[in-house]
């Protein structure tokens, strides 16, 4: 598939975003000031950025509790992302939702998610208003191995297939459920085969490829907006931070997570096939690392210093007072 | 007696009753964790670590990592429970209810009832409840209110390590489904507690302080709260006493009527919101049954009627604190007609 330098730098940049933001945020976390806990997106970069470059903020996507890279990707504004995680009054939920549940309709981003399998049935729901409004557009489900499993996800997979909806449901198979081996939660060892059975089309991708995610999300994308219904594609990934901040990891080693490093970073692969390839320079990539570092500087300053919710919001948004 | 935290006390419970009952199990998300990975077996333990070794002495047939699938794991749970294991399911988080509650009220719930009486459901669902830890409106609900107003359910809402250990250990020999309910904060809190096995029968409420003045009613993390409010208020020369009920079904009314006989003033303590939830029960039951004896109105102090918001100012203010306890106490007390 031939990208347009255009689209090669959108996507670098996007992932790179991602990238600074995440491993920033690991730092902020571990320095203190940001409150509760987070679950970084780190080395998954490739398929929340593969997957939303098919999408216009006419678009819906639903969400994990691993949603900062998904928010990004769909054009979440960065500092008001920051802002939010560090629980303040000019994030995107007002400080009163936080890392898990970051959500920008306007941007059609329907949520980070709590709930492990929470997010299907809501695309489904956000593509059958596509279907009906007869407005072209699409919804994505972003869900993890653990989330495959899950009733919800199963039911929502099925009233796509029936309704025929525009739907896509990408599997971000990043190995480990919490602390638990995807080989041990999904009992068929197959993610992409068991979807496979209720009746649409699915796939599964080298999650470290950009391009192969580009690719099968790009057909799943256009399938739904001719109309042809639901598809899944199963994206092979890594993630490089635990499960949340703080998480001992004592599921894998030390040495097994720096190996992932090394060997699954999907920036790392975007990198050397894009100038081995010569479409772009690695000078303007690195151009785009430092932007990027600079846009992450600002964005945790101004998180920092931000005020907190007035008290009063504590009653807002409720619909009714007792 | 040493020492133990609630997690220890949960712990040595689980370890005695399982090897008292081959019967008993565990089931949950990683209750041991590492399953199919290249780390540690057990590396979890529960992620609040109440499961851990577990897995070691009794093995993967009794304590079960399941999927993340909490509709099946409640299931599975009522469906072995009826078929004759006595399992102790984990919901990690009692907000996952919305996730699963089918299986717990239509179905666990009513097994005993609908089939006229001829089934026993000896299931313990242990969920973790309460609001402090920064974890926003899916992860920090106290959902009792809800077990409580279902019949066929029972309901246990420790304060202490002593109170869980007894608890647990009633739930796991009880014949009903019981939810118990351990407060997120509150693990590490340490108590005496015996070595050896104990009970505490459900529908006995302890009076952790005696006074004359005031009857605090409270749960949970809520019990610690009402005591320092106690403690701020004795020095102004206002003796609370405070009743904990432990399980909130079956609730021990006796104990709270007994003392709202001595006092005529009562308070509810409550982390849940406020609709339809304990401290409206409890009030209804003081104007029900102790109407004649009451010299105030009753009081309640809890939760707003909101999700739980995020940002730690708004979670603080979310929480009943201790000041606000003593604020509402002065209140039922300085009541004139």
């Amino acid at each position: 598939m031939q990208l347009s330098r255009d689209t090669l730098l959108k996507a670098y940049r996007q992932m790179s975003t991602i990238r600074h933001f995440e491993e920033r945020v690991q730092e902020e976390f571990a320095k203190g000031g940001i409150p509760g806990f987070v679950h970084l997106y780190a080395g998954e970069e490739a398929s929340a950025v593969g997957t939303c470059l098919h999408l216009s903020a006419e678009d819906h996507i639903a969400s994990t509790h691993r949603g900062h890279g998904h928010s990004i990707a769909k054009g979440c504004d960065v500092e008001r992302m920051m802002l939010e995680i560090f629980g303040k009054k000019e994030g995107l939920c007002a400080g009163k939702g936080g890392s898990m549940h970051i959500a920008d309709l306007g941007q059609g981003m329907l949520g980070a998610n709590g709930i492990v399998g929470g997010a299907p049935p809501l695309a489904v729901g956000a593509a059958l208003a596509a279907k009906t409004l007869g407005n072209g557009s699409v919804a994505v489900a972003f869900t993890g191995d653990g989330g495959s499993s899950q009733g919800t996800t199963f039911e929502a997979l099925n009233l796509a297939v029936v309704l025929q909806l525009p739907a896509i449901f990408i599997f971000e198979n990043n190995e480990d459920g919490e602390s638990t081996g995807w080989r041990y939660a999904v009992g068929s060892g197959d993610i992409a085969a068991r979807v496979r059975g209720f009746g649409l089309p699915s796939v599964k991708i080298d999650g470290d490829d950009f391009f192969a995610v580009y690719e099968a999300a790009g057909e799943a994308v256009a399938r739904a907006r001719r109309g042809e219904g639901p598809s899944a594609i199963e994206v092979e990934t890594v993630r490089f931070f635990g499960h949340h901040s703080g998480d001992p990891q004592r599921y894998r080693s030390r040495e097994d997570v720096l190996k992932l490093r090394e060997e699954r970073d999907c920036i790392k692969k975007f990198r050397l096939r894009v100038t081995a390839a010569g479409l772009l320079e690695r000078a303007e990539l690195d151009a785009i690392d430092r932007e990027n570092a600079a846009l992450i500087e600002r964005a945790v300053a101004r998180a920092r210093a931000a005020p907190p919710p007035e008290d009063a919001a504590l009653l807002t948004d409720v619909y009714l007072a007792y | 007696m040493a020492l133990k935290s609630i997690r220890q006390a949960i712990n040595e419970a689980l370890f005695q009753e399982m090897r008292r009952d081959p019967r008993v199990v565990v089931i949950g998300e990683d209750v041991a964790g590492g399953a199919a990975t290249a780390g540690e077996r057990d590396c979890a333990g529960g992620v609040f670590g109440t499961t851990k070794g577990l897995i070691a002495e009794f093995g993967e047939g009794r304590v079960i990592d399941t999927p993340i699938t909490e509709s099946a794991i409640m299931g599975a749970a009522a469906g072995a429970a009826v078929a004759g294991l006595r399992p102790v399911a984990e919901l990690m988080f009692c907000d996952f209810l919305g996730v699963c509650f089918d299986q717990i009220f239509n179905q666990a719930a009513k097994f005993r009832y609908m089939f006229g009486g001829k089934a026993k459901t000896p299931l313990v669902i242990r969920t973790t409840i309460g609001a402090g830890r920064g974890s926003a409106a899916q992860h920090s609900q106290s959902l009792y209110h809800i077990f409580t107003s279902i019949p066929g359910l029972k309901c246990v809402v420790p304060s202490n390590a002593y109170d869980a250990k007894g608890l647990l250990i009633s739930a796991i020999r009880d014949d009903d489904p019981v939810v118990f309910c351990e407060h997120k904060l509150m693990y590490d809190l340490q108590t005496e507690v015996p070595d050896e096995p104990y009970r505490i029968p459900f529908g006995e409420a302890s009076v952790v302080r005696e006074g004359d003045d005031v009857t605090i009613v409270a749960l949970s993390r809520m019990v610690h709260y009402s005591l320092e409010a106690a403690l701020a208020l004795a020095r102004e020369g206002i003796e609370c006493e405070i009743i904990d009920p432990r399980t909130t079904s079956p609730l021990d009314e006796e104990t709270i009527l007994e003392s709202l006989e001595r006092t005529g003033r009562l308070l509810v303590v409550d982390e849940a919101t406020p609709r339809c939830g304990l401290a409206v029960d409890i009030a209804a039951l003081a104007a029900d049954k102790a109407f004649a004896a009451l010299k105030a109105p009753p009081k309640r102090v809890t939760a707003p009627f909101t999700p739980v918001p995020f940002a730690p100012s708004l979670e603080k203010l979310y929480i009943p604190s201790p000041e606000r306890i003593a604020a509402a106490v002065r209140e039922v007390v300085g009541y004139r007609r």
